[in-house]
């Protein structure tokens, strides 16, 4: 307990000093996770709309496969990525293996089937209400998409923030693709499982404290705009 | 039968139409002509199959038979761009009040903040420009889903049951502005069961019955005179079959 209490103190001490090799640890995760929501709601959102809103043969098949998808096991997408950027893999010549760009490339892996899927069922429910109207003002799909992505954009905000939560807790895949190589690829969540293995419990607890607040505070900032739109009728 | 100004100039023209959803023909073999101007009004009991006739009438269904032709031309997205239709429930996108109207300005090329503002200021919406569409009231929402539909400048406007839930002062509005419409020559397909509503807007009336057309006929012929028994029943307010 008292090992506990100490590390603890050296926690809140490393936060609050901004610790310069938490901090680049922190920024790092941050860098590589919201890069990954990126691309991952660049490709999901529209994805999922165009599904949404779409009837075609096989598509009950592709909305199975696209749920199934969504418990990928990180350890097999970082093995997959690894195999693809490995120097005798096909992308092996781009020299991206133990690159934050290779986390990236993971992370954004793991969570395009979260964000397509969850998009894909809140743009249905919408899209059955406009439907008959879209319909009648004769819109392509095109425009359909555009419109609904627009109107339903709060709520895909919840959705790009549960991609966020999978991408920045995750460590399988960042470990294997990225290595753990400290002041490159080190993420707060290889960065606690090594410093746990060591017994260094004061970096990992300060990194995990970091972690806790960031997805706080993040669900927090975007609770609060779902209340503001609710209360002005656009969620 | 066809109303005598429908039968002179027809505009819109549907033949042999049928709807049918398993063995039950909800609209069975309706032929229909459709004058270009003024304000047809359909009536009939509730199930009678109006609004699925106005549905027909727009495209937004495909008849299991028969066709439907605008200006001679067969029902294509190219005729129903220059339709226009408000649904019973009005359907706001979750934007404001002037985004809903630019939306649909956009869709036709034309997308200024003089337009918007002045077909707002035209239903009546002016002040309420900025508000989110979705707080206004149930006849604000209605006006706004009429100012959207005449954003598209419509030649034929479909209304179903536009005042169906709205009191009196909202139905006046509503009421005002489709006539606005329909003097500057735009052609109005009004679906009601509001006798009075009839009375005040109808040019023509088509009753249905069954799924059939019953009567259809002018307006004032149709309320002094009305030639099917069971037009004549609704209008006396006794039970009619859908």
């Amino acid at each position: 307990m008292q090992d506990f209490g100490s590390a603890f103190g050296l926690a809140f001490g490393l936060v609050l000093s901004l610790d310069p090799e938490l901090l680049e640890i922190v920024l790092l995760s941050l860098r590589v996770s919201l890069s990954a929501v990126v691309i991952a709601c660049l490709v999901g959102f529209p994805l999922g709309a165009l599904i949404a809103i779409t009837r075609f043969r096989g598509r009950s098949a592709v909305l199975v496969l696209m749920n199934a998808l969504m418990g990928l096991p990180p350890v097999v997408v970082g093995l997959a990525i690894y195999l693809l950027l490995s120097n005798a893999g096909p992308l092996g010549w781009l020299r991206l293996l133990y690159t934050p760009t290779a986390m990236i490339l993971a992370q954004a892996v793991l969570i395009t089937p979260i964000i397509a899927a969850l998009s894909r069922e809140l743009i249905e429910q919408l899209h059955d209400e406009y439907a008959e109207q879209f319909q009648s003002l004769c819109l392509s799909p095109l425009q359909s998409v555009r419109a609904l992505l627009w109107d339903a954009r709060y709520g895909l905000l919840t959705v790009a923030l549960a991609g966020f939560g999978r991408a920045i807790a995750e460590v399988g895949a960042v470990i294997i693709v990225g290595g753990n190589i400290a002041n490159l690829t080190r993420v707060m969540t290889t960065a606690i499982a090594l410093e746990t293995s060591k017994g260094e419990l004061a970096l990992a607890l300060a990194l995990g404290m970091v972690l806790i607040s960031i997805a706080l505070g993040i669900n927090a900032a975007v609770m609060s705009l779902r209340l503001t739109a609710s209360r002005h009728a656009f969620a | 039968m066809p109303s005598p100004e429908a039968t002179a100039a027809a505009f819109g023209e549907a033949r042999g139409l049928v709807y049918q959803v398993g063995e039950r023909r909800l609209i069975d073999g309706i032929d229909l002509r459709i004058a270009a101007q003024g304000l047809s009004l359909i009536m009939g009991a509730n199930g009678a199959g109006k609004s699925l006739l106005l549905r027909l009438l727009h495209g937004l269904l495909r008849p299991t038979q028969g066709e439907v032709r605008w200006g001679g031309r067969l029902q294509d997205i190219a005729v129903r761009r220059r339709q226009a239709l408000v649904f019973q429930r009005p359907v706001l996108l979750r934007r404001s009040v002037i985004a809903n109207l630019r939306f649909a300005l956009r869709l036709r090329g034309g997308d200024s903040d003089r337009d918007a503002e002045q077909l707002l200021a035209e239903v009546g919406l002016g002040a309420k420009a900025r508000q989110p569409a979705r707080l206004l009231s149930g006849g604000e929402q209605q006006r706004l889903s009429l100012a959207r539909a005449l954003a598209l400048r419509p030649q034929v406007l479909f209304l179903d049951e536009p005042t169906a839930s709205l009191d009196p002062a909202s139905t006046q509005a509503i009421e005002d502005i489709v006539l606005r419409a329909k003097a500057r020559g735009t052609k109005i397909l009004f679906v009601t069961h509001d006798l009075g509503q009839a009375r005040r807007l109808a040019d023509e009336v088509i009753f249905l019955q069954c799924g059939r057309i019953a009567e259809q006929t002018r307006a004032d012929q149709f309320f002094a005179n009305p030639a099917s028994a069971a037009a004549g029943d609704y209008l006396a307010g006794r039970l009619v079959p859908h």
